[in-house]
């Protein structure tokens, strides 16, 4: 785990960003305002993402594990 | 696409060309950029308009609020909120001849690039690959030069006047002759600017009630000529020999629009090497085409002419034909011969029709003498006729320079367009971000290139057009210093797009062979 290389890949990723979103062209304060957008949006992905995920996997686990459990009685039925 | 056993009889050696299609991330990625930069221009026109920024560029008067806008349209937008924020890489002032390397004046912005001043210190040695210098002809040498120096002290500067009054000079003569005798016509006739050589001559050649198919890349001034000559225009894909059959195949079925009478002519407008693409036109096909449909070949030779060819006599001697096929043999000196202006050339009925007929020779002050002796000596050094075989070696270190620069630019996997004898090379970057960060870069590394955006090519294809010459390999550790730069460019900037890239370890190539030839 060298510290200097990660810095520089890290340096690297975030050149590679401001290229890709055209912030490399934008003046100090546009930069903060779209950044502050962007870490907002993500702050909020991630808020929803762990108020929700927890219960939608638990949920959709019981749903599959009712389908298993029921698969005889279900083939049965299709079959008549 | 390479073109081997369909037309294998017309072309005399591989037509090799490149247009190789980006992945399609780098697609979605370039329009996010795209997106993001129109809304920050949306933003910013909002703060202008609504007072909260001062407004740099050019507005309507308080008076003129309520009138039709001027200032609205796209290219407007695109200017204002996406060209000037990037606007310190066009336009630099150098001060020096535009050899292999020049002088570049330092500027600096302190306004984000709507007003720049000069600190007065110059950058010097910038290796240069963005002038059309391909056989090197830009130079101040003393000695190559001695001629022109004799011919401005004999003659001056000016001229006064059009061709058609006072302005033909011996000189003009002697240069018309010598450029007839380069290219294997009847005659030619030269005119001071390249542009309105174009310009001012198809208005000239054709009329209303004739048809003008035209490649959909044609440079500016043939679509100006075009446009002003008052004749129909079909625009035919690039390159494309099927496109063009089926326009004139129902040019000659249905005639005129409404009246349905057979068109007064049919002029194909063509150009040899296309600056944008690097592609050279297929000129076997055409000439074959016109002479099966009985149309006329109007050829623009503006980059070919003197960079292309086994001697340097462009297109058409690149690919074996004879220059009687092409009607209209147009070019420029501006590029090959270091000079300025544009000759046109054909059949001397052609050329007599065109110094009565011409706006050119009429309006337009004739070329000056001290630029018309250096056409001639170049044009001399190439066909051997000032005894050396200088122009001949310039003319074969253009092509090897070409060739080497092409080859190594696609082993290192960024993706170029065009074929691969054309000394005109374009190299991908798509990303708007990309383009200003590019152009800096390569300025720190002391390497003048030009990058092209949206007018000039479509809107996610923006490039860097290198323009490789005869004249950068008197010390070759130039075109390596340049191939260097864009190899650690392209690994930090990430342009190496292309999925066709060789290996990068050619030992391994020759490992294999040495075991099959076991």
């Amino acid at each position: 785990v060298d510290i200097k290389t990660m810095k520089s890949y890290l340096y690297w990723l975030y050149c590679q960003y401001e290229l890709i979103t055209c912030s490399y062209l934008m003046e100090p304060w546009e930069k903060l305002l779209f950044y502050s957008f962007n870490i907002a949006v993500v702050a909020v992905i991630i808020y929803t993402a762990y108020l929700f995920i927890p219960a939608h996997i638990s949920r959709a686990f019981q749903f599959f594990l009712h389908l298993l459990g029921n698969q005889p009685e279900n083939t049965a039925s299709i079959m008549k | 696409q390479k073109n081997g056993v369909s037309n294998g009889s017309l072309y005399k050696k591989p037509f090799t060309e490149h247009f190789e299609q980006a992945p399609l991330y780098v697609a979605v990625l370039t329009f996010v950029g795209f997106g993001v930069g129109t809304i920050f221009g949306y933003l910013r026109d909002f703060m202008r308009a609504w007072g909260l920024e001062k407004c740099n560029i050019a507005a309507e008067r308080e008076q003129q609020k309520d009138f039709v806008p001027l200032y609205q349209d796209f290219e407007n937008f695109y200017t204002r909120n996406l060209y000037m924020r990037i606007r310190d890489n066009w336009n630099r002032p150098i001060c020096s001849v535009p050899g292999p390397q020049f002088d570049l004046m330092e500027r600096v912005t302190d306004d984000y690039n709507w007003t720049f001043r000069f600190t007065g210190r110059t950058i010097k040695n910038v290796i240069n690959m963005g002038s059309y210098n391909y056989l090197g002809f830009a130079e101040k040498d003393a000695n190559a030069l001695k001629t022109v120096t004799k011919e401005l002290q004999k003659y001056g500067t000016g001229i006064c006047s059009t061709r058609q009054e006072m302005g033909t000079l011996d000189k003009h003569i002697e240069l018309e002759k010598l450029v007839a005798r380069f290219l294997g016509v009847e005659d030619a006739m030269v005119f001071g600017m390249g542009f309105a050589t174009n310009s001012m001559n198809i208005p000239a050649l054709v009329g209303k009630g004739c048809l003008i198919l035209s490649d959909e890349l044609n440079h500016t001034s043939l679509v100006l000529g075009a446009r002003l000559s008052g004749a129909t225009i079909k625009i035919f894909k690039h390159n494309n020999v099927q496109s063009l059959e089926s326009l004139l195949k129902d040019a000659i079925i249905y005639g005129q629009p409404r009246s349905h009478r057979a068109w007064k002519k049919i002029i194909i407008l063509v150009e040899g090497i296309y600056s944008m693409e690097g592609s050279i036109v297929r000129l076997p096909e055409i000439v074959s085409l016109k002479k099966k449909y009985k149309a006329y070949l109007y050829l623009d030779e503006a980059h070919s002419i003197g960079a292309v060819g086994a001697t340097g006599r462009g297109v058409v001697e690149y690919f074996g034909m004879n220059p009687d096929d092409v009607d209209v043999l147009m070019g420029t000196f501006t590029k090959s011969f270091g000079a300025a202006g544009g000759y046109i050339a054909g059949k001397k009925d052609l050329v007599d029709f065109l110094r009565t007929h011409s706006h050119s020779a009429v309006y337009a002050t004739s070329m000056c003498p001290p630029v018309a002796e250096q056409i001639i000596r170049a044009m001399k050094c190439l066909m051997g006729l000032d005894g050396t075989t200088q122009g001949l070696q310039r003319v074969h270190q253009l092509g090897k320079n070409t060739r080497y620069f092409r080859r190594r630019l696609h082993e290192m996997g960024f993706i170029i367009y065009g074929n691969d004898d054309s000394p005109v090379v374009p190299l991908l970057l798509y990303m708007p971000g990309k383009i200003g960060a590019f152009a800096r870069r390569m300025l720190e590394k002391n390497i003048g290139v030009v990058v092209v955006g949206f007018p000039a090519t479509p809107i996610t294809e923006s490039r860097a057009r290198f323009c490789v010459s005869a004249a950068h390999t008197r010390e070759i550790i130039m075109v390596l210093q340049v191939l260097n730069a864009l190899d650690e460019l392209g690994d930090f900037l990430q342009l190496k797009y292309s999925r066709y890239s060789k290996s990068s370890h050619p030992e391994l190539y020759e490992d294999t062979r040495f075991e099959l030839e076991d």
